[in-house]
């Protein structure tokens, strides 16, 4: 029987994160708008984009390889496997002991490298540009990550999110100084990754300056789908992150009825409102760093978490 | 096998390399020594990994050659087991792609006859119990493998190559010397089980740690020892860079492996320390420096320096836990290591063999003049993919579990007590993770500039596949290193008789936990599967694709590239390597390098050609060792004006001498 609830649960999980992922965005992109006292486009736009996209025949340059094609799925598929092993509306995860949060994140740089690959593949000076300065970033933000979650695993004495996400439930974790540095290095972390702004400009595609967009250029039809999908994914994982690290109420836990699993559904929406809100209100606020000034940018969350780890180390209750 | 089986194995190696110098047609002087080498040392992979698995006893075997009060002592145990099989089984590969590549070499005997002597005496070295068998057998694959460094010494480069690698080897060596001599100490017996039973009532272990860190380390290519490595290393034929790459820094692994973990005795609480910072520097100035080449080859070896100071990070982790009594952490770190040691020799092979066909097929070991070769070398490509994936640790494939074993290991950490590892370790942990993020940035570049884009040369527009042998080598260590990051308990568990022989304890079982997962200490604290993840991306790639061209559009266009409107068809203006690079230089400058940038740009209207020019310094290089070869030299000189005196000259500084010896000892006594 909770096999049997548990599989339910992953598999809603699976659908939960992979259904809202392109609503977020939109909802970002209406926010954003409204912001700027403009109508902004529909919040279901997304969604239009992608079918649209899906439908249409692909055009693949002549110079690349079957590597070219081939990234789309991989990107998506390692995207959404992460995805679905954060909890976020309930931690009884079926498959949450099968990759931890160390796991997670290189699952993510697995995503990385193939797009980065990819973005090489043609040929062009573009891609070239854009690979190249997402490696970059992923020197400084990669190991950011680990230090930041080598602070969250020391407080909660495990890598495994469910775990986690249940102790940071319990009132064992209390207010600490180094949950408050990793909580500041993983929203730096996670502006970068998704290439918000200040980092790269998302509704950019013909600056130079851009980095995930050069990547994709030479993308469309449905390869292009996968890859705007697992973008809206990527912001849907960082997002849900967040929110079970240090925000976890509504969180169902293991062996709960019906109503919590439900109760924990709308909280999660709501904290996916919350995020977009202040997504939304931060880049409006603020311009676009120069390429260069993005790792002094992302190298204060690499100080953070190597700081909040050094607290961990030094006493077990900061 | 018993241990007799062994020594003829490395006897009948010997042989082979003798029947080399026998005067026949080149080609089949190929076949003979290559296939000889895989045949004896397939067996012996066999023998040894049987030894292993089946955790046999250990064996032991004294013979009346050598020094005559030591004889030559030789001794099988897991450790040596495991480091066997690396070997033999690293040297079969190498061995079997020779068989293909080794046609192509232009002087066959510069390399035939050394490469089973190289063979042979790597595995002596592991087989050896006693100080005179094993600095014999070490110093004789330093020999062997620098005659093999130099068999293409007419290559601009390559004679310092192998000057500064025997120069390096020498002192290393020496220092190794130095270390057996302070552990046989007063007693002076020189066999492994006579320091093993002295450990107690050694003084001076820190030294011989040190020694022990310098001359096994400045084989490995610790930092700052491993200057000599991305000289020589791509200067060998690929499949012996492979072996230097793959095989022989493990050698050096088990040389420290079995000085300090084995015979040195009990850790010390301060043991950790150098190890954990020795090995986390060179991590990172590998992985820094290894992205600031353009020679392929060269990339690898400073990516072989970055991953021996993986190694050696999980085995200053395991010093530190062992001295504070933690074991069964000492043992995570510990597999940790060997973990990465079997890795390590699976995908560097792999990644030298991939670089070794490209030579064939292109002549070519400088990524800017490649491109383009996943469409022309399709096989080549996929196999160099893998390679590239797994160093670069991503799942599923191994790089990704050693490495995130001794990420566990680091979140063990919090219990030691000495301040120093606590402050030290959370930065260990940071440059860990900085070295993997650069290891992945740098094989992006490899894979992208060499096999992806538009060819930047001829050679690489012509391009196509290479033989059947290398192929199936490459395809055979790519598999493995697939099979390795999916069923990894199968190898923690067949480490486990090894980890208790070093530690006195091991990681649990792993083969108990349902699906093949992994969970170092318990499964609430961590656990990873790496058939899961493996089949939940395959399924969900799978599951996209499908109902994509089912249900929506599965129609192609093939067109030139868009390049936002502007396509240009010139391959030169695609990235190069060094342009590549560029973001990861400008912000990591003075990390062990300097590199400054000059670009001289007309004015419009102007018609010379615009001009930039990038240089990099070696900091290590610059400010370590040149001044030290600036010393020699200059003293050499000035003793150099002792040769052109007369001959009165001389007769009055030897009575000097005479007179002076001779005072000495009169105050002496």
């Amino acid at each position: 029987m909770t096999i049997l609830g548990n599989l339910t649960i992953q598999i809603l999980q699976m659908l939960l994160v992979l259904l809202p992922a392109p609503l977020l965005i939109g909802f970002i992109r209406k926010v954003k708008a409204r912001l700027l006292r403009k109508k902004g486009p529909p919040l279901i736009q997304p969604y239009r984009d992608l079918i649209k996209l899906v439908g249409k025949e692909a055009v693949v340059a002549d110079s690349a390889s079957w590597l070219f094609r081939a990234v789309p799925y991989l990107v998506f598929a390692a995207t959404w496997v992460a995805a679905a092993l954060i909890p976020t509306f309930a931690t009884g995860l079926l498959f949450s002991w099968s990759a931890d949060l160390i796991a997670i994140i290189a699952l993510l740089g697995s995503a990385r490298f193939f797009l980065a690959l990819a973005g090489m593949d043609v040929g062009t000076g573009f891609g070239g540009l854009g690979s190249s300065r997402e490696m970059m970033f992923a020197t400084l933000a990669e190991p950011a990550m680990i230090m930041i979650v080598f602070a969250v695993a020391l407080i909660a004495g495990s890598t495994q999110l469910s775990y986690v996400a249940e102790f940071m439930l319990s009132p064992a974790v209390g207010l600490r100084v180094s949950l408050a540095l990793g909580l500041i290095g993983l929203v730096i972390v996670a502006i970068a990754e998704n290439a918000r702004i200040p980092v790269d400009n998302p509704a950019t595609h013909l600056e130079l300056t851009m980095v995930h967009e050069a990547m994709v250029l030479e993308y469309s039809g449905r390869h292009l789908a996968m890859i705007e999908l697992s973008a809206q994914l990527k912001l849907l994982l960082y997002v849900s992150l967040i929110a079970c690290l240090f925000l976890p109420w509504g969180l169902a836990p293991v062996g709960a009825g019906i109503g919590l699993h439900v109760f924990g559904i709308a909280a999660y929406f709501a904290k996916l409102a919350v995020a977009g809100v202040a997504l939304a209100v931060f880049e409006t606020s603020i311009a676009k760093m120069r390429v260069f000034r993005v790792p002094d940018f992302i190298g204060v969350a690499l100080m953070l978490g190597l700081l909040a780890t050094l607290l961990r180390f030094m006493s077990g209750s900061l | 096998m018993p241990l007799p089986g062994y020594l003829i194995g490395v006897a009948a190696l010997l042989v082979l390399a003798l029947t080399a110098l026998l005067p026949r047609r080149i080609r089949s002087g190929t076949v003979v020594i290559y296939g000889g080498s895989l045949v004896v040392t397939a067996v012996l992979f066999a023998a040894a990994a049987w030894h292993l698995l089946a955790n046999a006893a250990g064996l032991s075997l004294s013979l009346p050659l050598g020094v005559p009060w030591l004889g030559a002592n030789f001794r099988l145990d897991a450790l040596s087991a495991f480091i066997l099989v690396v070997i033999d089984f690293g040297a079969a590969a190498a061995s079997y792609y020779a068989l293909g590549y080794g046609r192509h070499e232009h002087e066959p005997m510069r390399v035939l006859p050394f490469y089973p002597v190289f063979l042979a005496a790597m595995n002596l070295v592991v087989l050896a119990d006693d100080a005179f068998a094993f600095l014999l057998s070490w110093e004789m694959m330093s020999l062997a493998s620098w005659a093999l460094v130099m068999s293409h010494h007419q290559v601009p480069g390559n004679a310092r190559a192998g000057y500064v690698y025997i120069v390096m080897a020498s002192i290393g060596t020496f220092a190794l010397l130095m270390a057996f001599g302070l552990m046989a100490g007063d007693i002076g017996d020189y066999t492994f089980a006579a320091m093993r039973a002295h450990a107690s009532e050694r003084t001076a272990t820190g030294v011989v740690l040190a020694l022990a860190l310098f001359g096994a380390g400045s084989k490995a290519g610790l930092a700052p020892f491993h200057v000599w490595l991305p000289l020589a290393h791509p200067a060998a034929p690929s499949h012996v860079s492979a072996l230097m790459s793959g095989v022989m820094t493990k050698v050096a692994v088990y040389g420290f492996l079995r000085i300090v973990f084995d015979l040195l005795g009990t850790p010390v609480w301060w043991w950790g320390i150098p190890v954990l910072a020795t090995g986390a520097v060179t991590a990172v100035i590998g992985a820094l420096l290894g992205l600031m080449q353009n020679d392929l080859k060269r990339v690898l070896a400073y990516s072989t320096i970055e991953n021996i100071g993986v190694i050696f990070i999980a085995l200053g982790l395991a010093l530190g836990f062992q001295s504070h009594g933690y074991s069964a952490a000492a043992a995570l770190a510990l597999t940790a290591a060997l973990f990465h040691v079997l890795n390590h020799s699976l995908f560097k092979s792999l990644l030298f063999f991939g670089s070794g066909a490209l030579l064939t097929a292109t002549g070519e070991r400088n990524m800017a003049r490649l491109g383009g070769l996943l469409n022309r070398m399709p096989m080549t490509g996929l196999f160099m993919l893998v390679g590239c994936v797994a160093i670069s640790a991503l799942p599923p494939f191994n790089g990704f579990v050693s490495e995130w074993l001794a990420f566990q290991a680091i979140l063990l950490s919090p219990v030691l007590s000495s301040w120093a590892l606590k402050l030290m370790i959370p930065a260990v942990g940071a440059m860990l993770a900085l070295a993997a993020a650069l290891a992945g940035a740098a094989y992006v570049r490899v894979f992208g500039i060499a096999f992806l884009g538009r060819p930047r040369s001829d050679a690489a527009t012509n391009a196509t596949e290479v033989d059947r042998f290398s192929v199936t080598a490459m395809a055979a260590l790519g598999i493995l290193c697939l099979a390795a990051g999916v069923f990894p308990g199968v190898v923690i568990d067949a480490l486990e008789p090894l980890v208790r022989q070093l530690l006195g304890t091991a990681m649990a079982h792993q083969s108990q936990l349902g699906w093949l997962a992994i969970a170092p200490i318990a499964e609430s604290r961590s656990s990873y599967d790496g058939l899961l993840v493996f089949l939940f991306i395959t399924t969900s790639a799978l599951l996209a694709a499908v109902i994509i061209h089912r249900f929506a559009s599965d129609q192609t266009r093939i067109a030139p590239p868009w390049d936002c409107g502007f396509p240009q068809n010139d391959p030169a203006t695609q990235y190069t390597p060094e342009s590549f690079a560029q973001p990861v230089r400008r912000v990591f400058s003075g990390f062990g390098f300097a590199a400054s940038e000059a670009v001289d740009m007309p004015r419009p209207g102007d018609l010379r050609p615009a001009h930039f020019e990038l240089k990099l310094k070696d900091l290590i290089w610059d400010y370590g060792y040149q001044p030290v070869v600036n010393t020699v030299f200059g003293i050499a000189d000035a003793l150099n004006r002792l040769q052109f005196l007369t001959i009165r000259q001389y007769l009055s500084l030897v009575f000097a001498a005479l007179v002076f010896l001779l005072l000495a000892l009169a105050i002496w006594t």
